[in-house]
């Protein structure tokens, strides 16, 4: 452990020079944060596991009642109503718990960022890596669903897990963004409420994105959840629902233009993270 | 810069706008945007009313460093000492990289491990093996460095019996020992350490203490604060002294140790702190008027032992509020605390005081204090809620107490060694 190699300088606005080298460095950090708050979780509610379960099977009866039923809106192709809910909602829960949890990250370790140095991204990553066990859940649950209703999925749900990449991409963007401006405006987190309960109506939780006039299709597909959801739909439902590649190729856009703000705003404002927060 | 300096820091500074030093240091947005639409108002008026707007905003820089310079060579085992607020836990946190400069560079060799806090990230709900691991990780050790020293943290901190118990049951004493043994046993060279040791029961301490010194030898340079002067004196060769936010002395640390002492004996006189007083920041529920320490009627902090001495708050208590007490505390000149002494802790339950102007008056007895100089500090808090002091700023002075009491008077020129002198009663026959 005798590498004076490690030089450090430290000056007023210098960019870290080898910020993701750092994050590199960190990495066994990143991994115990995150097996921490699973553990927490878990080890203090055995109401956890049962929220992850009730939450979206109650959430897939209603939609499923209310458009599929009430509304009698048509299903995306030969797939039951409830599968294509289900599928939608695997990648809205992952987006909006990444949010909520993350959003508050830094604040609940205000401990951490005011005693340590580390790489303060590290703690909204390890939180949405955390999200990532409801979705498992979640994603078990959509297995029982789909074996109680005989239906089989194509070769297509191999490329489930780069959607996932790409859910979980979409979410961190805004997700960074909210925790840096949760750290000096603490009323910022009322909003996050807000936008949870009003994205599950504009993003195609509850019905197919096949309903959607054309000519709002523009202003539809930059919500980057449209393209995510449709490609889950396209993975996981059988021929019947195709990928549209205009929403697909605007999700890309869109969640890499938050991303881009994302980090670029919570890489300007951390190094003051320790004297607010 | 030779390969000897492991640390250089030159010309350091760090600002902090007085809004930030306050209480409530991050802002809500409503507050921003009402502040905004309100200053945007005035403008106009103002414009209308062919005003010149009020330059400035309402936050006031304050300078925690300023102009802080110096080297520390490799093996070094440095102090930095200083009054509460001189900047000593600043520079700290510009070192370990939590907080940036203003100004300003610092130049660092080597991997930094920094212990500002015994039990960072500790989580109640994990097990005492779990915490060794995640405190571990968060100061910095690699998971086999942490596997190659697990058996040698648990019997240091004696918590074999609930490695697998969580922390939460753990007792206070058993909490701090495991703490401290995580990360007294990291791995790094240059080790930044604040004011840690003054935790847990005295023979922790020494053990403490022990690691610290074998640390201090094994050729790892540190840095270590500490208001507990033995302490300095016995780790570090060197030491530094802040007042102020500026260096005001470097040399050995038996020499910057004096310098201390002698800052803190011309310490400010009663006027300077009535002063002082007079412009504190007001707190919502507590306003001190005075603060004076009497004796046979006259206001002076040159004392003598065998007459009582009344220490004298004068206060407004704006709001009623339970558990609001004034108090005393009484120091050595090197910072140990010897006595602290509440207006209302005899009382049974926790007592609330109405609203009304009070002045309460703590009596030292006859022959109890020593002859020697003591550092008398004076505060005022709500039990459990906060200090009604702004805490960068404690009221304390020195005062000199000359013996003339009835303690050892029976041999002349014979000092009593104790820090206090109180007489006791004793009973002798002879058989």
């Amino acid at each position: 452990m005798t590498s004076y190699d490690n030089r450090i300088v430290l000056e007023p606005g210098r960019a870290e020079r080898h910020y993701w080298r750092d994050i590199w460095a960190y990495r066994e950090l990143f991994a115990i944060l995150a097996w921490r708050d699973v553990s927490v979780r878990y080890k203090q509610t055995a109401v956890g596991v049962a929220w992850a379960v009730i939450r979206p099977f109650l959430t897939m009866l209603v939609f499923t009642v209310v458009f599929g039923g009430l509304a009698n809106l048509p299903s995306a192709g030969a797939a039951p109503y409830p599968i294509m809910v289900f599928a939608g909602m695997l990648p809205w829960f992952l987006f909006s718990t990444i949010l909520s949890e993350a959003s508050g990250s830094l604040v609940a370790n205000a401990n951490l960022v005011g005693k340590v140095y580390f790489p303060r991204i590290i703690i909204p990553s390890a939180t949405a890596f955390v999200a990532l066990t409801d979705f498992a859940i979640n994603l078990a649950m959509l297995a029982i669903l789909m074996v109680w209703y005989s239906f089989i999925p194509t070769w297509r749900i191999l490329l489930l897990p780069a959607f996932v990449a790409l859910a979980m991409l979409a979410s961190f963007g805004p997700s960074l963004l909210m925790t840096a401006l949760n750290v000096k405006y603490r009323d910022f987190r009322y909003i996050i409420p807000f936008i949870v309960q009003f994205g599950v109506y504009v993003s195609p939780v509850g019905f197919s994105s096949a309903i959607v006039p054309e000519t709002w299709r523009f202003w539809y597909n930059l919500n980057p959840l449209v393209g995510v959801i449709d490609g889950f739909r396209w993975c996981l439902l059988q021929e019947s629902s195709s990928l549209d590649p205009s929403s697909f190729s605007s999700a890309l856009f869109v969640t890499a233009i938050f991303l881009w703000i994302g980090i670029f705003y919570f890489r300007k404002t951390e190094r003051t993270f320790a004297d607010v927060i | 810069m030779s390969d000897d300096v492991v640390i250089r820091v030159e010309s350091l500074g760090k600002k902090y706008l007085i809004r930030q030093v306050e209480r409530e240091r991050y802002v809500a947005l409503r507050d921003v945007i009402a502040r905004t639409a309100i200053g945007t108002w005035r403008k106009v008026t103002d414009a209308v009313r062919t005003r010149d707007a009020p330059r400035g905003s309402s936050s006031e820089e304050f300078w925690a460093l300023k102009g802080i310079d110096f080297e520390v060579n490799r093996g070094e085992v440095m102090g930095i000492i200083g009054r509460n607020g001189a900047g000593k836990s600043t520079l700290l946190k510009i070192l370990s990289r939590i907080t940036e400069p203003s100004e300003g560079r610092v130049t660092i060799n080597g991997r930094v491990a920094s212990l500002l806090e015994v039990g960072t990230g500790f989580h109640p709900e994990l097990t005492g093996r779990e915490n060794i691991y995640l405190n571990g990780a968060i100061l910095g050790m690699r998971r086999p460095e942490i596997k190659r020293k697990f058996d040698e943290i648990v019997a240091f901190a004696e918590v074999e019996k609930f490695l697998d118990t969580p922390v939460k049951r753990y007792s206070s004493g058993m909490y701090v020992r495991l703490a401290f043994a995580v990360a007294a046993h990291l791995e790094s060279e240059i080790l930044i350490v604040d004011e840690v040791l003054a935790v847990g029961d005295a023979e922790f301490q020494k053990k403490c203490l022990g690691k610290m010194d074998e640390v201090a030898r094994g050729g790892r340079t540190v840095l270590f604060v500490s208001h507990n002067m033995p302490t300095v004196r016995h780790l570090c060769s060197r030491a530094i002294l802040l007042a102020g936010g500026h260096k005001v002395f470097d040399g050995s640390s038996e020499a910057t140790i004096l310098k201390y002492i002698q800052a803190t004996q011309s310490g400010k006189a009663l006027k300077e702190i009535q002063r002082m007083i007079e412009h504190f920041p007001p707190d919502p529920s507590f306003r001190l008027h005075r603060v004076d320490v009497v004796q046979d009627g006259m206001s002076t902090v040159d004392i003598i032992n065998n007459k009582p001495v009344d220490i004298v708050i004068e206060y407004t208590v704006l709001e009623e509020v339970t558990g609001l007490h004034v108090y005393f505390l009484l120091y050595d000149l090197e910072g140990n605390l010897l006595v602290e002494s509440l207006h209302n802790g005899h009382e049974s339950g926790p007592p609330v005081m109405r609203l009304g102007r009070y002045i309460s008056r703590g009596t030292i007895p006859a022959n109890f204090l020593a002859g020697r100089p003591y550092e008398l500090e004076i505060n005022a808090a709500i039990h459990r809620v906060r200090e009604c002091i702004p805490q960068p700023t404690p009221i304390s002075f020195k005062i000199n107490v000359t013996a003339t009491g009835s303690v050892n008077s029976a041999y002349p020129g014979y000092a009593s060694p104790g820090k206090i002198a109180p007489l006791f009663q004793w009973g002798t026959e002879r058989l």
